[in-house]
């Protein structure tokens, strides 16, 4: 068993995040932001906070450049459109000071008219064939609306940075999906070209998409570290990361499925709308339509959203977009649909379920593997149709099949290798993996190979960490770039173009096991069994890891988080890890990872794809499913807590 | 705290970390947690809340685990400190660290030095704990990554070891 090469240092304390770095002369930074919801800046006083001792700057609109922003809006925008949008930000010798500073700058508001309903703008919409049609001709129709509450990401170790400068050349430790995107990013807003600026993660504190894109607080950093000349360290408290760095937008969807007395599906229609927040912060688009798309053949579908803009914080991916919230409700009404049927809501699943990418009209790479992952769950859970409490899901995911670009280097000496990347590892054991298939190539135990990540100094690119991309982008170079350094001794290479003609997915099935409490209306998840398509397994224990976490954080999902807005006042009542209710240590059931490898050799040469996103997608509907099985109550609106139960 | 030796403003806090004895100048109101990353560099506590929401700041204070956002350096003096930093012997794992490596008991690793030290708390003061007994030491303790599955296998590993 191979165990993580970073793994003793995470359990003695040495892993190095952003806001760990101690650099001689650091600055604590905090940022002020704005108490009202949607509001114009009349006047800002940082007299007061300036004069403070150990005080070295304050940032805001009124002496600061004015950034273009999200939208048409700026760094320090004069006008705030959420509680927790920016409005200044102070430097000082410790964090207690900051935070004195920032109570003492005086800010004047205008209060404003807010939304937190929002709009419906223009929708996305996808169709094919002729959904009035298939309705008109189906023996069943199922009508049914479902919703999905905002859910918040945080990862613990909050967004954060360590900024300095040396000349023209700004550093910055970030914790980040993507050191690119952030180097990129930040260079485009204070003007500098790209290889002025560097950006090292050597370890992250989870990130689950909303580390994704670069935020403001890293321009904020390194503007006053520019100002001051000193590093600055800046990391956002609990509350900011719960009001002001991003969320799972929430979701209703209304749903018609039509099907024929056989069980074929012969219509879907989804009209969705989706919560987006104050602003467009770039990849907050979750695409929930997809699945509707994808999961099921089908010759008539109708899938569109719409999105709000709303003044509460901007929606931005969490893990598997789109498709967690769209599974939920899909795969909820697929098991409404078989009831309605008579037919078994797995066998329902087994004769609908697409061998062919039907929103890219191309067969998929491993047609039968979602086949082989419902039969395997099926198999481990001894599936039998209305056994009280036993609920199932399937799931698609339209990536994990990596993409380029990418690019690799390994050198080869003496039987040890060196492998350098550009990509971070997030928790989900990159680096391990492609330490792993390095060795595999060169011959080598994985002890003799040595992978240098997190750095765009190198000047080797890795993408962003998402789309659970990363192993199968970078795997397959890794091992081009050993193989060849195996002869050369030094070698570099480039991701290769996926297969023309082909659709790569990742998919997978669960089942949930639970018993409900008919007094209380307590839900005890007892087991979860889980078999995910994520082509190769090259390190069984970290991918077990991959899916119980994924598991996990669909527990709470489901029957437990909630971001609650206070609608008189549009302020988050629960921006805080006690009344944001993570699923702790106590709440887990057994998790029976059923997943085998199955190599999926037309994806690319390594036959990995990715498995950081698919075990949280079909958790919520198995639940559902489930409990339903459990109680004949049907609950469309997560999360599915106590009260929804008894009512 | 009656009857406990305290620090007066101004003059320098006595602390015992890891077995050394330290000399901090902090103000009266730096928690541990601050004193311990800011002022001695010692950054395996994580500041994930500041509020005692978590557990990612766990450390050892006379041998009980504590959250140490929520303790003032200053109430700390004459006691003796663990961090994650202290918890092998003579450059050794403990055997709760090896536990952890061998289940994959983390993933980001953020909330692993608290996880570890609350079981290591347990572990100083019961030898073979039950498994009620780990579940109770680690429920302060978050893990948003959602390890807990392999976290408890680890520590049935180092029990059962």
């Amino acid at each position: 068993m191979i165990t993580r090469l970073e793994g003793a240092d995470k359990v003695t304390g040495r892993a190095r995040y952003a806001a760990d770095v101690r650099l001689p002369g650091l600055l604590h930074a905090h940022i002020v932001r704005s108490p009202y919801p949607h509001a114009r800046i009349r006047h800002i006083d940082a007299s007061r906070a300036e004069r403070l001792p150990g005080v070295h700057a304050v940032l805001s609109s009124a002496n600061s450049p004015s950034i273009p922003w999200h939208d048409a809006s700026s760094l320090f925008d004069r006008t705030v459109r959420y509680i927790g949008d920016e409005v200044a930000a102070v430097a000082a010798d410790s964090d207690e000071l900051a935070a004195d500073a920032a109570r003492l700058i005086d800010v004047q508001y205008e209060a404003l008219a807010f939304d937190l309903v929002g709009e419906a703008r223009e929708p996305k919409a996808e169709a094919r064939g002729d959904v009035a049609r298939g309705l008109r001709e189906a023996d069943v129709v199922l009508e049914a609306t479902y919703r999905t509450q905002t859910a918040l990401h945080n990862a613990l170790e909050p967004h954060g940075c360590t900024a300095l400068w040396h000349g023209d050349q700004l550093t910055v430790y970030e914790s980040t999906q993507g050191i690119f995107a952030v180097r990129d990013e930040v260079a485009e807003k204070l003007g500098l070209a790209a290889q002025n600026v560097r950006i090292i993660t050597e370890h992250m504190g989870g990130g689950f998409g909303a580390k994704q894109i670069a935020w403001k607080h890293t321009v904020i950093a390194a503007l006053l570290a520019q100002r001051t000349g000193r590093p600055v360290q800046l990391a956002l408290d609990r509350a900011s990361e719960n009001l002001a760095a991003g969320n799972r937008n929430a979701t209703e969807q209304r749903l018609r499925l039509g099907a024929k007395r056989d069980g074929t599906l012969s219509a879907i229609d989804a009209r969705i709308r989706v919560e987006a927040g104050a602003y467009s912060v770039g990849g907050e688009d979750s695409d929930v339509i997809g699945t509707y798309l994808t999961l099921y053949r089908c010759a008539n579908v109708r899938a569109e959203q719409r999105s709000l803009r709303t003044n509460a914080g901007p929606a931005v991916a969490f893990r598997a977009p789109g498709y967690a919230e769209g599974n939920f409700a899909l795969e909820s009404a697929i098991d409404e649909l078989a009831a309605r049927l008579g037919i078994d809501a797995l066998e329902l699943r087994l004769r609908n379920y697409a061998t062919r990418d039907q929103r890219e009209d191309k067969p998929y790479t491993a047609p039968e593997s979602l086949r082989r992952c419902i039969t395997r769950v099926a198999a481990a859970c001894e599936w039998r149709h209305q056994r009280p409490g036993l609920g199932f899901a399937a799931h698609d995911w339209a990536a994990g099949g990596g993409w380029p670009p990418a690019e690799a280097e390994v050198e080869f000496a003496h039987g040890a290798a060196r492998v350098i990347v550009g990509v971070q590892d997030v928790g989900t054991g990159s680096r391990t993996a492609l330490a792993q298939l390095a060795a595999a190539e060169l011959g080598i135990g994985v002890e003799r190979v040595q992978v240098e990540l997190g750095d765009t100094q190198p000047g080797l690119y890795g993408p962003t960490s998402a789309g659970s991309a990363t192993l199968a982008t970078l795997g397959p170079v890794v091992q081009e770039a050993a193989r060849l350094a195996k002869k050369s001794g030094h070698a570099r290479a480039q991701r290769g173009e996926n297969p023309k003609g082909k659709s790569i997915r990742t998919c997978g099935a669960q089942a949930v096991e639970l018993a409900v409490d008919r007094d209380t209306g307590e839900v005890t998840v007892k087991r979860v069994i889980a078999a995910h398509d994520c082509g190769r397994i090259v390190n069984p224990l970290l991918q077990s890891s991959q899916v119980i976490g994924g598991i996990t954080q669909a527990l709470g999902y489901a029957l437990s988080e909630k971001r609650i807005v206070d609608a008189r006042l549009g302020d988050v009542l629960n921006a805080n890890l006690e009344e944001y209710k993570l699923p702790t240590v106590a709440d887990i059931p057994e998790i029976v990872n059923a997943s085998e490898s199955m190599p999926d050799a037309e994806a690319n040469a390594t036959g990995v794809k990715g498995c950081g996103e698919p075990p949280i997608i079909p958790t919520a509907a198995a639940i559902a499913n489930a409990i339903y099985s459990a109680t004949g109550v049907r609950i469309r609106e997560l999360p599915i807590t106590r009260e929804k139960l008894i009512r | 705290m009656p009857g406990a030796p305290f620090a007066i403003e101004g003059a320098m806090t006595p602390l015992r970390v890891n077995g050394e004895h330290v000399e901090l100048d902090v103000e009266p109101r730096r928690t541990l947690l601050d004193a311990l990353r800011a002022d001695l560099g010692l950054t395996g506590a994580k500041k994930a809340c500041d509020m005692g929401n978590c557990g990612a700041c766990t450390v050892l204070l006379d041998g009980e685990a504590v959250y140490s956002c929520l303790v003032l350096a200053v109430d700390c003096v004459a006691r003796a400190v663990t961090t994650i930093e202290g918890l092998g012997e003579g450059g050794k794992l403990h055997r709760l660290q090896e536990a952890f490596i061998a289940a994959d008991a983390f993933q980001c690793g953020f909330c692993t030095p608290g996880q570890l030290m609350a079981l290591a708390a347990l572990f100083e003061r019961v030898a073979r704990p039950s498994d009620a007994q780990i579940m109770r030491a680690l429920s302060g303790n978050l893990c948003r990554c959602g390890a807990y599955q392999h976290i408890l296998r680890a520590a049935r590993m180092a029990r059962d070891r």
